[in-house]
């Protein structure tokens, strides 16, 4: 991959949702480029479209308008089974309620994306266990979510979205259920990621924590209101 | 392959969890599947015996009655207006070519008195082919003989069930003297216990005298030379048709039946009055199938009805699914996976069951259950087939969410 090439490339890119009579504009143009091994941190008002973004950027939905290339690559409609196919190998999700599965154990969560994964994964069971290890949960592998803190879950959700090894962490207010120490923790796992070279992105309203990335990219009302590097 | 035990282990924990609203569904599939191994091991055992009492009647045998038999009554056209003879049997006996042998009888029921002891008991008044045509050995002593016969002896050979109700259990009875009408009549045999016919006589509570004997002493005057049935045995197994055929051709011309005109006597072999009870067992077997077949489809649609329920409850499971990369198709088969588990144990649930039930009925019935391994296989293929059938349109909506709108959920 050439260094200059983006891993997420957005031109005009808009997403409005039809209503009841208005239509909603959650993003109206956003232009932006980041790039492999960034640390970037989306911030905004509530309902500005930070999550719409991410939606996107993690092909769980699509734009209405513009385009979005991923690692060099047009994907701004490809078919559904196609972006479940990616998300599954190149990006990795974390979600502020964590979304574990209630019913598996934490190493079943993390052995799910390799459920999925094709061609399938002969070790999976030594990559889960690994994945597990490499936040620190390892002793608690055959532990319900339920039986976990929320800390300790958070840790469970980043094994699982490293399993598959990605490209790309997409993390959605990753603290915002937190207490602020173990939010920090928390930061600091991710950022020890960052450091080994996965690309992140994260929404935050924390400015401490928009602080510790490298870049700051601001919304207000689906456009880009600023976009700082530090 | 890791991939499918994990989606099977899955599918059986997530119907664990929810145990009693779980065995609920599966009642209906538990019942038609119950039902259908009941109905087809009851059936064919029920059949099989059935059979084999029809065959037990005799060897290679033909029977011909007075009257025509409707279609549906094995037995409806016995007793009406006589109009076979003893003349009829002999010549059957001469110019039949296929027949071996030939017997008949006609039938009275009378007192048998033996000492201070009573019984109600069919008096046949017969040849001494009818216990080799009817293929039914002795206990004691021996059968009539043609000397006998034609002499119009005063004997008799009992039927057990009579020997059970007159004398002691085990007592040797041969030359002993029982009275008919007043009339002595020395026992010269006892015949082996036969059971009753499919019809439900009982074929032991009956005695054997001449013809002669009771024409002449027992029906006083009543039906000379006419006889209730004759009873034909062909040469083989595979001459039995033609027997048939024969018999037929022959007594129609004694009778003077016109070409086209309907006969008054009836000659059936065994095998038509196997299919005859065949085919009323078979419209059993039919009509529970049905029963059955409802309730697999009342079971069916409880199934459909419980995995909407856990497609909606586990919105966000799936959302969360999708979100780590399961394609449709992923979401689509575990929940197929899911309705087939449930349908599959509820078939094996129901098999047991029926096992059960089937040789409970059978041992009350008193014949055998036949459990083969074709109807239990086929009842699980079926509970599969249910569970894909019903369990389809539920995945296919668990799998054409959208991931945002599933993990949005709650
Ligand atoms: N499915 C939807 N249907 C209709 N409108 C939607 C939908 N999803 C988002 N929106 C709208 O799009 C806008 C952006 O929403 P989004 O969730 O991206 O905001 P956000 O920046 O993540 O806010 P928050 O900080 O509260 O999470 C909002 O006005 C929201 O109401
Ligand atoms: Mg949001």
């Amino acid at each position: 991959m050439a260094k200059d090439l983006p891993v997420i490339r957005f031109r005009g890119a808009c997403k409005s949702y039809p209503m009841a009579g208005e239509t909603v504009q959650a993003l109206r143009g956003v232009d932006v480029d980041i790039h492999a091994g960034e640390f970037v941190a989306i911030m905004g008002p509530s309902g500005s479209g930070k999550s719409t973004l991410m939606h996107i950027a993690g092909l769980l939905d699509s734009l209405s308008g513009g385009r979005y290339e991923l690692e060099g690559e047009d994907v701004s409609a490809i078919s559904r089974r196609n972006r479940a196919d990616i998300r599954n190998r190149k990006i990795g999700f974390i979600f502020q309620s964590f979304n574990l599965l209630s019913r598996c154990s934490a190493v079943e969560n993390v052995e799910l994306p390799m459920l999925y994964h094709r061609p399938a994964i002969a070790d999976w069971r030594e990559r889960a266990m690994q994945a597990l290890r490499s936040v620190g949960m390892e002793s608690r592998a055959a532990h319900l979510p339920t039986q976990l803190s929320g800390g300790q879950q958070q840790r469970v959700a980043i094994a699982r979205a490293l399993v598959n090894r990605p490209a790309l962490i997409l993390a959605d207010e990753p603290t915002g259920n937190l207490d602020s120490r173990t939010g920090r923790e928390i930061m600091e796992l991710l950022e020890s990621l960052n450091t080994e070279g996965i690309t992140l992105i994260l929404v935050t309203h924390d400015p401490e924590v928009g602080q510790a990335a490298h870049r700051r990219i601001r919304l207000r009302d689906g456009m880009i209101e600023a976009d700082e590097v530090n | 392959m890791h991939i499918w035990w994990t989606i099977v282990r899955l599918a059986v924990r997530a119907l664990m969890a929810y145990k009693v609203r779980s065995l609920l569904t599966m009642l209906g599939i538990i019942i038609g599947i119950g039902s259908v191994i009941v109905m087809i091991s009851v059936g064919r055992g029920a059949n099989a015996s059935i059979q084999d009492q029809i065959h037990s009647l005799g060897a290679n045998m033909l029977m011909i009655f007075s009257g025509t038999v409707k279609s549906g009554g094995v037995q409806s056209g016995y007793g009406t207006k006589p109009t076979l003879t003893i003349g009829d049997a002999e010549a059957i006996a001469r110019d039949c070519p296929a027949v071996l042998r030939v017997s008949h009888a006609t039938i009275q029921p009378e007192q048998i008195v033996a000492g201070k002891k009573n019984w109600g008991a069919r008096v046949y008044g017969t040849t001494d082919t009818y216990a080799v045509v009817r293929d039914w050995p002795l206990r004691s002593g021996e059968f009539l003989n043609e000397q006998q016969v034609r002499s119009a002896a005063n004997v008799v050979v009992l039927g057990s069930a009579v020997h059970e109700n007159l004398f002691e259990p085990g007592e040797e009875v041969v030359g002993q003297t029982i009275r008919i009408k007043n009339a002595p009549f020395r026992i010269i045999g006892v015949l082996q216990p036969k059971g009753r016919t499919p019809s439900g006589q009982d074929q032991d509570d009956a005695v054997f005298i001449p013809h002669t004997t009771m024409e002449r002493k027992i029906a006083g005057g009543r039906l000379p030379g006419l006889v209730h049935f004759i009873l034909v045995s062909a040469q083989t197994g595979e001459l039995v048709a033609q027997a048939k055929r024969e018999a037929e051709e022959l007594l129609r011309q004694r009778h003077r039946i016109a070409p086209g005109a309907e006969d008054d006597f009836t000659v059936r072999t065994l095998d038509e009055f196997a299919d005859m009870a065949g085919k009323t067992t078979d419209i059993m077997t039919y009509l529970l199938t049905a029963v059955a077949a409802i309730s697999l489809l009342v079971g069916g649609i409880g199934i459909m009805n419980i995995m909407l329920v856990s497609v909606t409850e586990r919105t966000r499971e799936i959302g969360i699914r999708m979100a780590l990369g399961a394609r449709e198709g992923d979401v689509l088969i575990q929940f197929l996976v899911e309705a087939m588990v449930i349908s599959i144990a509820g078939g094996i649930i129901g098999t047991l069951l029926g096992i059960t039930a089937a040789k409970v009925i059978a041992q009350l019935a008193g014949w055998m259950a036949i459990i083969s391994l074709d109807s239990i296989l086929m009842a699980t293929i079926f509970s599969a087939m249910v569970g894909i059938f019903f369990g389809f349109y539920p995945a296919r909506k668990a799998a054409g969410l959208d991931p945002i709108q599933a993990l949005r959920h709650e």
